[in-house]
């Protein structure tokens, strides 16, 4: 059981220095991310959680198509409770996660095709940290704006095309913003914070880590093999490692002779 | 034809075996010419691995690129999806993906190394001018090898960095336009660029790839290998005719070579399985966004080991023409006042300089079409592929009295340690998004590139040379 947990800590500690590397893509600039807790990563409680979330709450509009439900056999869940908790429009646990909103439906309700999931985490890291963070941040940023169409804004994606689906969670909340004196004299319009309007079902803390879990259920599903990964390369290394010691006094062996 | 040879009545299964096959074909020849009686320089340092290792990644692309196109569509719609497959689906399919992504920058790694390794040594230099340009033509193919094969993954910065650099091809006078669209097949990058790219990464360039690099060893295990001192080996020989600084390839450089693969292999392996999106320089992020014609990415930059020459391409602005005008004007008065030229060499300099500055632009000012030359953007393609074509010359622009750094004025370490930072910088600066200081420092960078090679016959033969031993220097391990 220690060791378990060693190694868990270990895969753990090395997805997060991973999680750091996205430097170079553009999404430079705009506000800080929070930092997603990479713990959650190889709970398999938290990815089971996030599993529901995502099936309950967001593979309405969005799909991870490259994705099949029986992956979830990985995250410890059994056909039968995939089945039962997961499924609930027919599908097969070998399907792939589809959804049932046609394109052009979408693009009328959001202005825009909700983007597919299965690798959504992988192509959002930037200069501000990784895929995970983006969306630890982004879920946790809309605030209510009625100058929306859907009531809704995000403050890391500004004038974003999807609403708060998760609003029965975390309750309403509003940005706030303050007026400012720029350096060249010029009002600037800084965000201050949220501030909370209407309290959701689930308290700040409990909405923050039920995020983390659905984050964690994203990361996972981007390469559900991350963990495997981890673990075969450092058994290869090791070998690896031995095969170099072997090789380097074979080649000591050979050139001993050479004057 | 060489003589019949039969096997001793008592011999093995396996003498008899081989005796058959070499009356029918030369496969002992083969392996003594090759391996056990190849004599390489006994001294090699740590640079004279990253030539067996570029072979191991060439094979290590082969064999996984073999199972990923077991899978792979190269179809505009079912592209990207099927990577994602490779990466879900298919047993070990996430490994060998991984193993051919990570290869392609480790190609590149290796081969830098390896061609610095020659700049070093001298390894360009007589007799070995055609083991450089076999090896310049691989570096060539290679680069055009990675550009096609980026494309396959379909991703947002395959679709923008092809459709970029294709269109570079538009800038080249009277022929441009109708050039590009042959290559793409289409008037934007589309499922026949796939198709087409696809077939020249799978099948087209490695072939050529595969003739080049046999060529590339023929012709270097005819000549003989160099070594750190610059010392040709084979004028030293003992009276069996063997190079008495030599010792067979194997199993001395085999066993030497091995503990090579084992080391490169760690570094390898913990790429492929801790970090294979490399920082987002080897599988980048937006790659993981599906290819769209209408959204076009707020930054693309190629993948990290084009960016020295891409830099140079950006770098070639309006501004740097002015200067280049200026820079060849000076070439040109000096070459013809200060060189050693006679009456028809100066005419012919004076008469290329004068094409090339009308070319770059020196009579705009009149205003007559017909005089204003080619824009920047045509001068900036021609920066690109003479920063890579110019390294074919390098046998002849080096005019140094002796081949090894180590016997050269220590001051021409100095101005290696330039080059090899100058192309670090443009390196750099060619993932950045560009501002002006950046472009200006490109701009210098451009010229200091250009200035290492141009002006190498000059300053390689100025300063102090030391002493070229009779032998190589060797320390018994």
């Amino acid at each position: 059981m220690k060791k378990d947990t060693l190694m868990k800590r270990f895969i753990a500690s090395i997805l997060v220095a991973l999680s750091f590397c996205g430097a170079a893509s553009a999404q430079e600039g705009g506000p800080a991310w929070d930092k997603f807790p990479t713990e959650r990563l190889t709970d398999q409680a938290a990815l089971q959680h996030g599993a529901k979330l995502f099936v309950n709450y967001c593979l309405n509009c969005h799909q991870a198509a490259y994705m099949r439900y029986n992956r979830m056999h990985q995250i410890g869940l059994s056909d039968d409770q995939i089945k039962s908790n997961l499924l609930f429009a027919g599908e097969k646990v070998g399907d792939l996660m589809k959804t049932s909103l046609a394109p052009q439906d979408a693009k009328a309700f959001f202005g825009t095709v909700p983007p597919d999931l299965s690798v959504i985490t992988r192509s959002r890291s930037g200069a501000n940290g990784s895929g995970a963070d983006y969306l630890y941040t982004y879920l946790r940023s809309f605030y209510r704006d009625e100058t929306r169409p859907t009531g809704w804004n995000n403050h890391v994606f500004p004038n974003v095309g999807m609403p708060n689906v998760l609003w029965e969670l975390q309750g309403t909340q509003r940005a706030v913003f303050e007026d400012e004196k720029g350096e060249g004299g010029e009002v600037e319009h800084v965000f201050k914070g949220f501030k909370m309007e209407t309290p959701g079902t689930r308290s700040a803390a409990e909405y923050d880590s039920d995020v983390a879990d659905l984050v964690a259920y994203l990361q996972w599903m981007s390469e559900p093999e991350q963990n495997f990964r981890v673990k075969l390369g450092v058994a290869v290394l090791i070998f690896l490692g031995i095969f170099w010691l072997f090789c380097w006094r074979l080649n000591a062996a050979y050139w001993k002779d050479v004057k | 034809m060489s003589e019949f040879k039969v096997a001793p009545a008592n011999a093995s299964a396996g003498v008899k075996l081989l005796t058959w096959v070499d009356n029918r074909f030369p496969a002992t020849k083969l392996w003594k010419e090759h391996l056990s009686e190849y004599y390489a320089p006994k001294n090699f340092n740590f640079w004279y691995f990253f030539g067996s290792l570029a072979l191991l990644v060439l094979v290590i692309q082969i064999v996984t690129g073999i199972f990923l196109v077991m899978h792979y569509k190269p179809d505009a719609t079912l592209a990207f999806a099927s990577v994602e497959y490779i990466m879900r689906d298919v047993p070990w399919g996430w490994l060998v993906r991984y193993m051919h992504s990570t290869g392609a920058s480790a190609f590149f790694i290796v081969v830098y190394l390896h061609m610095f390794r020659g700049f070093m040594y001298g390894s360009y230099r007589k007799p070995r001018e055609l083991v450089w340009i076999f090896g310049c033509a691989i570096f060539l193919c290679l680069m055009g090898e990675a550009f096609m094969g980026y494309l396959l993954p379909w991703g947002q910065m395959s679709y923008w960095g092809a459709q970029v650099i294709v269109n570079l091809f538009s800038a080249i006078p009277f022929v441009g336009p109708e050039l590009s669209l042959m290559i793409r097949g289409d008037y934007v990058v589309s499922d026949a660029t796939l198709n087409r790219f696809f077939s020249f990464h799978v099948i087209a360039i490695p072939l050529i790839l595969l003739g080049l690099v046999v060529a590339h060893i023929i012709a270097l295990h005819e000549v003989g290998s160099n070594n750190p001192d610059g010392v040709e080996i084979k004028a030293d020989k003992d009276d069996k005719g063997i190079p008495r600084d030599g010792i067979p390839f194997h199993p001395y450089y085999s066993v030497h070579d091995l503990m090579g693969v084992a080391g490169f292999l760690i570094l390898f392996s913990a790429v492929v399985f801790f970090w294979p999106e490399g920082g987002g320089y080897f599988l980048e992020s937006n790659n993981f966004i599906p290819a769209d014609s209408l959204k076009t990415p707020p930054h693309i930059a190629p993948v990290w080991y084009f960016t020295p020459f891409y830099s140079m391409l950006r770098a070639t602005t309006d501004d740097m023409l002015v200067w280049l005008r200026l820079i060849v004007l000076v070439a040109a008065v000096l070459a013809i006042v200060k060189g050693k030229f006679g009456g028809l060499g100066k005419a012919v300099i004076a008469i290329g300089a004068a094409l090339l500055l009308v070319g770059i632009g020196a009579l705009k000012f009149t205003g007559i079409p017909a005089l204003s030359g080619c824009d920047a953007k045509f001068w900036g393609v021609c920066v690109m592929g003479g920063s890579v074509l110019i390294l074919f010359f390098m046998p002849w622009l080096d005019k140094s009295p002796v081949k090894s750094i180590r016997y050269r004025p220590d001051w021409h370490k100095a101005v290696y340690a330039v080059f090899v930072v100058t192309f670090l910088i443009l390196g750099w600066l060619g993932i950045q998004p560009p501002d002006p200081l950046k472009t200006a420092i490109a701009q210098v960078g451009t010229l200091l590139y250009f200035g290492f090679f141009l002006l190498m016959p000059w300053w390689s033969q100025q300063g102090t040379f030391k002493a070229v031993p009779a032998r190589v220097t060797f320390h018994a391990h």
